[in-house]
């Protein structure tokens, strides 16, 4: 086993760990903490497919940003002092789901011919090339999600405030 | 140490143990030295001698404080969260730990030469919010998880407009990685082509670490020490050894980034020890500056903090992005960076100004307790 695969490895099974741990968790909070850790697990995978941006990325974003919008929600509300709330009625049905999920994307990925197969290298994506991808080929999709984004940010707080009186004077 | 790092050690296990002994080695004896330096810049501000006692100048105060720390009980509430509660310190400080790997100290020693080292750092730094939030959420106590959740406000506010600076920055240069950074600058250093930008980094840096005058989560006269409220001995030592590490990866970042790191002036033909000094020598200003920003400006209180964060620091960011696309994109000549952006320094010197010299009675405020007249709490005790 060369070093990259023992990374490979340990880095896989914090991520499983982390999966597991998010889903049997007591505690929402200890749930939210897992998922941070399996985030970054997963951003250490894409570090050994040399995909550097996306790891930091993945880092930066997910495991930064919006973990703390879950830890923030669990913190203010009421939910850490219920936690018969973490196992509902439903949970036969949704280890099904997530099976059957999980044994599609196994099978999909062992029967895919994948670009780097034959040489068994990883191509690499220069980070310049994603960039122009990006903001010059697709740079008109790019704009639609921000602006879907930005919609769904208005409504929210537009939702948020329905029920505070209108005084602003300005 | 640093000078033996530059020679080939050949292995690449043995070289990165001796990174990162010498990185450790770097930020305690860095801590230690700050916390001393903290001390007396303080004192002198506040006309006093500070620490005398302990070895010349007070100079082993920080030794034996760490002596009496460490040998201090390590004490838990009964009713906090044990795990969480342990682990917080360690979550707080592994990423400002982590962050030294990927900073160019001179031009040929760094742990590691990263392509894309200025994201990594902005990266990794922004997870340090996780331990506070861990810390307020586990102490099972009102103020420290009031202090935690302002922590985290905090933390991820003014992560963008410190992002947004930076991206300004690598604008010009066309590169993430710090060395091509500190390269461009070889003759003219980036703070004079983007005034803005650096403004906007210094603040943005101020809020992060949680210094004065955005020392809000820590606030001793509103949630006494916040999300350290209940941690003792080691584990509180460990959050200061992170806020002092912190200090020093920040004004290293802004050391390399704005004010030319080890390259200018001269840098790169008169060697190694004049790199280490210009690197040093600009770190240190750095940390002056925010040390005495510290002693000199009252706390804000939570709204003006962040109202200033997202009405006026992101758009000033935007601002700074928006010229320096117009310098790129039109060919203009270098002058006019330093033209535009400190047109939109002198407009954010002008935004602060009329904000502070408004008549506090015509001012919009919200305040805490409707009824009760509300004085500003900018007149906190301090640290």
């Amino acid at each position: 086993m060369t070093v990259a695969q023992v990374i490979f490895y340990v880095v896989a099974a914090l991520a499983v760990a982390g999966g597991l741990g998010v889903v049997l968790a007591k505690h929402a909070v200890y749930a939210a903490l897992f998922l941070i850790v399996a985030l970054i697990a997963v951003a250490g995978v894409y570090i050994l497919l040399a995909s550097e941006f996306l790891a930091l990325v993945q880092i930066l974003i997910y495991a930064g940003a919006v973990t703390v919008l879950l830890l923030f929600a669990l913190m203010l509300t009421r939910t850490s002092d219920l936690p018969e709330a973490m196992t509902g009625a439903q949970w036969p049905v949704a280890g099904l789901v997530a099976a059957l999920l999980g044994g599609a994307i196994i099978a999909t990925v062992t029967t895919s011919d994948w670009p780097g197969d034959e040489d068994g290298m990883i191509t690499r994506v220069p980070f310049d090339d994603l960039g122009s991808a990006l903001f010059q080929q697709w740079a008109v999709p790019f704009e639609i999600a921000s602006l879907v984004l930005f919609v769904a940010l208005v409504g929210a707080i537009v939702l948020a405030r329905e029920d505070e009186p209108e005084e602003e004077g300005e | 140490m640093m000078l033996a790092l530059t020679y080939d050690v050949g292995n690449i296990w043995l070289d990165s143990l001796l990174g990162l002994l010498a990185i450790i080695v770097l930020m305690t004896v860095g801590a230690l030295a700050l916390i001393w330096l903290e001390r007396k810049v303080s004192a002198r501000i506040q006309m006093r001698l500070g620490p005398m006692r302990v070895g010349p100048y007070g100079l082993l105060q920080t030794l034996a404080d760490a002596v009496k720390l460490v040998g201090k009980e390590d004490m838990r509430p009964r009713s906090a969260d044990r795990w969480v509660f342990e682990l917080a310190p360690f979550v707080v400080f592994v990423p400002a730990f982590v962050a030294f790997v990927a900073i160019p100290f001179t031009r040929d020693w760094a742990v590691a030469f990263l392509d894309l080292g200025l994201f990594f750092i902005v990266a990794v730094t922004g997870l340090s919010f996780v331990g506070f939030l861990m810390a307020g959420w586990a102490s099972d106590n009102k103020y420290a998880l009031l202090g935690g959740l302002r922590a985290a406000a905090q933390l991820i506010s003014y992560e963008i407009p410190m992002v947004l600076s930076l991206i300004a920055v690598t604008m010009i240069v066309g590169s993430l990685n710090l060395s091509d950074i500190v390269i461009y600058q070889g003759r003219v250093p980036l703070f004079v082509w983007q005034p803005l930008a650096f403004f906007i980094f210094i603040v943005a840096a101020l809020a992060e670490l949680e210094r004065q005058p955005f020392d809000i989560p820590t606030a001793e006269s509103e949630v006494v020490g916040g999300p350290f409220i209940e941690y003792s001995g080691i584990r509180w030592s460990i959050f200061y050894l992170a806020s002092y590490t912190n200090l020093i990866v920040y004004s290293l970042l802004g050391a390399l980034v704005f004010l030319g790191g080890w390259d200018w002036p001269l840098g790169r033909e008169a060697g190694l020890w004049l790199q280490v000094l210009l690197t040093f020598g600009k770190t240190m200003f750095l940390i002056l500056l925010f040390m005495w920003v510290r002693f000199a400006m009252p706390r804000l209180r939570i709204d003006q903090l962040m109202s200033y964060c997202w009405k006026v620091l992101i758009p000033l960011a935007f601002l700074q992005i928006f010229l320096n696309g117009l310098v790129l994109v039109y060919g203009w000549p270098d002058f006019t960076l330093l033209l535009t952006s400190g047109a939109g320094l002198l407009l954010a010197g002008y935004i602060v100004d009329r904000t502070v010299r408004a008549d506090p009675r015509t001012l919009r405020m919200v305040p805490a307790n409707p009824g009760a007249a509300e004085p500003a709490a900018a007149d906190s005790a301090g640290s």
